[in-house]
């Protein structure tokens, strides 16, 4: 599995939603699952994904789909 | 055995409370992950317990990197994580008028800051397991109040409230914290306030002797395990009944 495809499947579980929702428009909130409770499933899940452990700093700004691209590569997650 | 194979990490385990609860969660089965921030401090508490139920961790709890890495170790190594004793505290005492910035910001950066850093690294483990017991320093001073230590009772003030709090937040995913206010404890830090007062003070408890870090830990034990599987956001007092 890419790592592309482990980012996306994180999100796909742990929010259940589907792969055409996931974009540039998918942020903190925007979606229902996305709250407070759904945000640190999330950030479970990519830790886990990914062997890493996150930063507050970096679980508070994981606001949206295409800003956890950036942030995961501080943690040397490579996506092509 | 109250702790058979918890996995556990216990701050500040090289002597007095740290030392003793280490000890005590060795003797119920537990492997406890002992930090310490001085190294070599802990070879003593490793050479006790040469089955290996003592991992040392080396590292300042004010150190986010190093406290974070010490998590993640963990993880790595046992997939989980029991329960955490945010032991590790300093006592610095000054009269008002005397109280500098610094003296707040240090106290605070180990007894608060560290101990809530701590708790969310540690929840983010027991999350996924939807259990795990958190330990948390309080005093007696925290509770009462004491001459000349407004910034160490203001500083164990703080961590019955977050106690309180996280306990409230963490309750719905299986997870514990409490906190411990003991009273005069015979150590080091206690010891601290010098032999004249140690001795007027040691007075003022009911049951007539000073606690041990062994009473101590006791506690903690009884805290980690399932005994004390429906207490939460309780701050227990360890005090042999002393006045302040
Ligand atoms: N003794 C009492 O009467 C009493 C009463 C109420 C509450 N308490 C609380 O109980 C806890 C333990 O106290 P104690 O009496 O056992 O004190 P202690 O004998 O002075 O031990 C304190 C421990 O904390 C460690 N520590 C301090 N700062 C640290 C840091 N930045 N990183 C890692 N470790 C650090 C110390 O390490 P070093 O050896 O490197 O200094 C030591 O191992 C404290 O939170 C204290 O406030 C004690």
């Amino acid at each position: 599995m890419t790592n592309r495809e482990k980012y996306n499947q994180a999100f796909i579980e742990t929010l259940e939603i589907t792969a055409d929702q996931l974009g540039d428009d998918l942020t903190y909130q925007s979606i229902e699952a996305w709250d407070s409770v759904g945000h640190m499933q999330l950030v479970s899940a990519l830790e886990d994904a990914f062997d890493i452990m996150m930063d507050t700093d970096d679980i508070i700004d994981l606001s949206s789909y295409p800003l956890g691209i950036e942030i995961l590569k501080k943690y040397d997650v490579e996506f092509s | 055995m109250l702790l058979q194979d918890r996995v556990c990490l216990i701050t500040g385990a090289n002597r007095g409370i740290g030392q003793a609860t280490a000890q005590r969660f060795v003797d119920e089965g537990a492997l406890v992950y002992a930090n310490a921030r001085r190294a070599g401090s802990l070879d003593a508490l490793v050479e006790k317990n040469k089955e290996g139920q003592i991992i040392p961790l080396y590292f300042d709890v004010t150190n986010t990197q190093t406290l974070k890495a010490a998590f993640l170790r963990i993880r790595k190594e046992q997939g989980r994580l029991d329960v955490l004793v945010n032991n590790a505290g300093i006592m610095k005492d000054a009269l008002i008028g005397m109280i500098s910035s610094e003296l707040v910001r240090e106290v605070f950066r180990i007894n608060v800051f560290a101990t809530l850093e701590a708790l969310q690294f540690a929840a983010g483990i027991m999350r996924r397991q939807k259990s795990g017991s958190i330990i948390n320093f309080s005093s007696i001073v925290g509770v009462e109040g004491s001459v000349g230590q407004s910034v160490y009772a203001a500083s164990k003030g703080a961590v019955i409230a977050l106690t309180r709090s996280t306990a409230k937040e963490l309750a719905p995913q299986g997870i514990r914290v409490n906190a411990v206010a003991p009273g005069f404890i015979d150590t080091a830090l206690f010891h601290s306030i010098g032999e004249m007062r140690v001795a007027s003070v040691s007075k003022d408890v009911g049951m007539g002797r000073l606690g041990t870090p062994e009473d101590v830990a006791g506690v903690c034990a009884f805290l980690a395990s399932d005994l004390a599987g429906y207490v939460t956001g309780q701050i227990i007092g360890i005090d042999g009944s002393a006045r302040l």
